[in-house]
């Protein structure tokens, strides 16, 4: 459905993507991830034809971007970075300005503002000026004229940048609404933004691709090894001789203990190459009658795994 | 692309102008100034004719014009608004001949403000309508084609101030290489009168439409309008 191929775009020596190839999927939803001035926004302006790549092939569906622009504009609904928007002109009257530059008949335009205003909850403010607008309402509004073709494909940049929580909640619900049904391509450097909305993230570091795939691959392929919680209660034994049973098991790296209130944490650190200490760890607490209250594997967030990529 | 597509974006380039004051204002100088020297000759001569007003206004609208395009791609530069603009499937060259027909509209407006002047003189005397029609035809084709360096002021900067200095430089410019004529080699007054306003107009204001007039205000219109490059590229 987006295809970039070897995508580079310079601004004069400045290489801001730097040979990026991705394939999207129909009705997939991916996360474009990267710290500021990663390429990020760079990438969503040559996929909506704002900018021209300086190599490199980008296409939507079948159509090349710069052989077939208009088409591949028409399948497009696309939220820019800081949401610029005509300020003199009243929500119904810009919603109808782009959908008839879209091409809408005046009876399809009628019927898709309504669609489009009661989708975005923007009933209250319809006939409000942009410029008297909340930012949470000039979001939507930004939306609304991204999805009043109802395209095939959304592109949004940074789209919950600048809101507050609530606000953020919401514009994160009418992502989750459309991406049942459209494909989805969103950039932000908010991590838990991408994890709630996205099936597939890329991670963007310096104009190239550090990393992509599902969330939980990229913990797994992140992940040096198994990180275990052991919690035991405390005064059921020495802890000391709990620690070193648990140092004496096959693989493990590293270990370390908290011990507070009633209880006791053991982190072990398992070496890459071992194998899922956790059948052991319970034969071994259960064999010692040790009261276990917790034990458990962490994997590696997404903000480890951003961390570790782009820091 | 169709004119249905064409047809809301210079909507929207008219309503941008017939919704904010500057329009206004900047129409109401352009006539406040016109009237006082079409009104002097006629109070203080009782010389009854439009030429005060025909001898001045393209001078007046090497000012007028940067003031009204000025606005144009700068304000989408600096509002970011230009990237929607350039993501909806409309060409970069119907953007363009939107907001060029949008000024060309205002131009009109204003200049048919100034009709009150031709019919007081046809009231008080007697108007030649041939060369009343030609001079408001050459004013309206002097205007268009500032309107085009105008809109190719305004791509340059996402500053209104140096899109206008940039377009009244151009505008000016042709002004004065039609006033050059006696201050330059004799082989070269062909040239300057050819590139200057003053002839064009001079001809039509006499009733002469010459296909030579008509291909200077078109050729330049169009050179101008190919020159801008908007986009981010």
């Amino acid at each position: 459905m987006i295809r970039a191929e070897n995508l580079v775009r310079k601004y004069g020596d400045t290489v801001a993507v730097d040979g990026i190839s991705f394939d999207i999927s129909p009705r997939e939803a991916v996360g474009v991830l990267g710290p500021n001035g990663a390429g990020k926004t760079t990438t969503l302006r040559v996929l909506a034809g704002f900018l021209h790549p300086t190599s490199g092939r980008v296409g939507i569906g079948e159509l090349d971007v710069l052989e077939n622009p208009l088409e591949c504009r028409r399948q497009i609904g696309y939220l820019p970075e800081n949401n610029p928007l005509y300020e003199d002109m009243e929500v119904s009257e810009y919603l109808e300005w782009v959908a008839r530059t879209r091409g809408l008949s005046s009876e399809a335009c009628r019927s898709a503002i309504q669609n489009t205003v009661g989708r975005c909850g923007l009933a209250a403010v319809v006939g409000k000026s942009i410029g008297e607008l909340s930012k949470g309402y000039r979001q939507r509004v930004g939306l609304a004229a991204a999805i009043i073709h109802d395209p095939p494909i959304l592109l949004l940049d940074e789209p919950t940048s600048g809101l507050d929580p609530n606000q953020a909640l919401e514009v994160r619900g009418l992502i989750a609404e459309l991406k049942r049904e459209k494909t989805v391509l969103l950039s932000s450097h908010i991590l838990s933004e991408v994890r709630a909305s996205c099936d597939r993230v890329i991670i963007i570091h310096r104009g190239k691709i550090a990393a992509q795939g599902r969330p939980e691959e990229l913990a797994a392929s992140a992940s040096r090894g198994d990180r275990l919680n052991l919690v035991v209660r405390r005064g059921a034994g020495d802890l000391e001789e709990v620690r070193r049973a648990l140092a004496g098991l096959p693989g493990v790296a590293s270990l370390s203990m908290e011990a507070q209130d009633g209880e006791a944490r053991f982190v072990i650190m398992g070496n890459p190459s071992a194998e899922d200490m956790r059948p052991m760890i319970y034969e071994l607490a259960v064999a010692k009658k040790w009261p276990v209250l917790e034990l458990y594997r962490e994997a590696a967030s997404l903000e480890e795994i951003f961390r570790s990529l782009t820091a | 692309m169709s004119d249905s597509r064409l047809c809301p974006l210079v909507r929207k380039e008219l309503n941008a102008y017939f919704d904010s004051p500057a329009a206004y204002i900047i129409s109401v100088v352009f006539l406040l100034i016109t009237g006082y020297f079409f009104a002097q000759p006629l109070f203080l001569r009782n010389q009854a004719d439009i030429g005060s007003f025909t001898d001045l206004a393209p001078l007046l609208l090497t000012f007028f014009v940067p003031a009204i395009t000025m606005r144009h791609f700068s304000e989408e530069y600096k509002s970011g608004t230009i990237e929607i603009l350039m993501t909806l499937p409309v060409r970069d060259r119907d953007i363009l001949l939107s907001k060029f027909l949008a000024s060309g509209a205002l131009l009109a407006a204003t200049l048919a403000f100034t009709a009150v002047y031709p019919v007081s003189v046809a009231l008080l005397g007697k108007a030649d309508l041939g060369a009343v029609a030609g001079a408001y035809a050459g004013l309206w084709l002097s205007g268009m084609l500032l309107v085009s360096a105008g809109l190719f002021g305004s791509t340059l900067s996402r500053n209104q101030v140096v899109a206008f200095i940039i377009a009244f430089l151009i505008g000016f410019s042709l002004f004065l290489l039609g006033k050059v004529g006696a201050f330059v080699p004799v082989w070269l007054t062909p040239y300057t009168e050819f590139l200057g306003l003053d002839a064009h107009l001079a001809n039509l204001s006499r009733g002469v439409v010459d296909t030579r007039d008509l291909m200077y205000y078109a050729t330049g219109s169009a050179f101008s309008c190919s020159c801008p490059r908007f986009g981010c590229g």
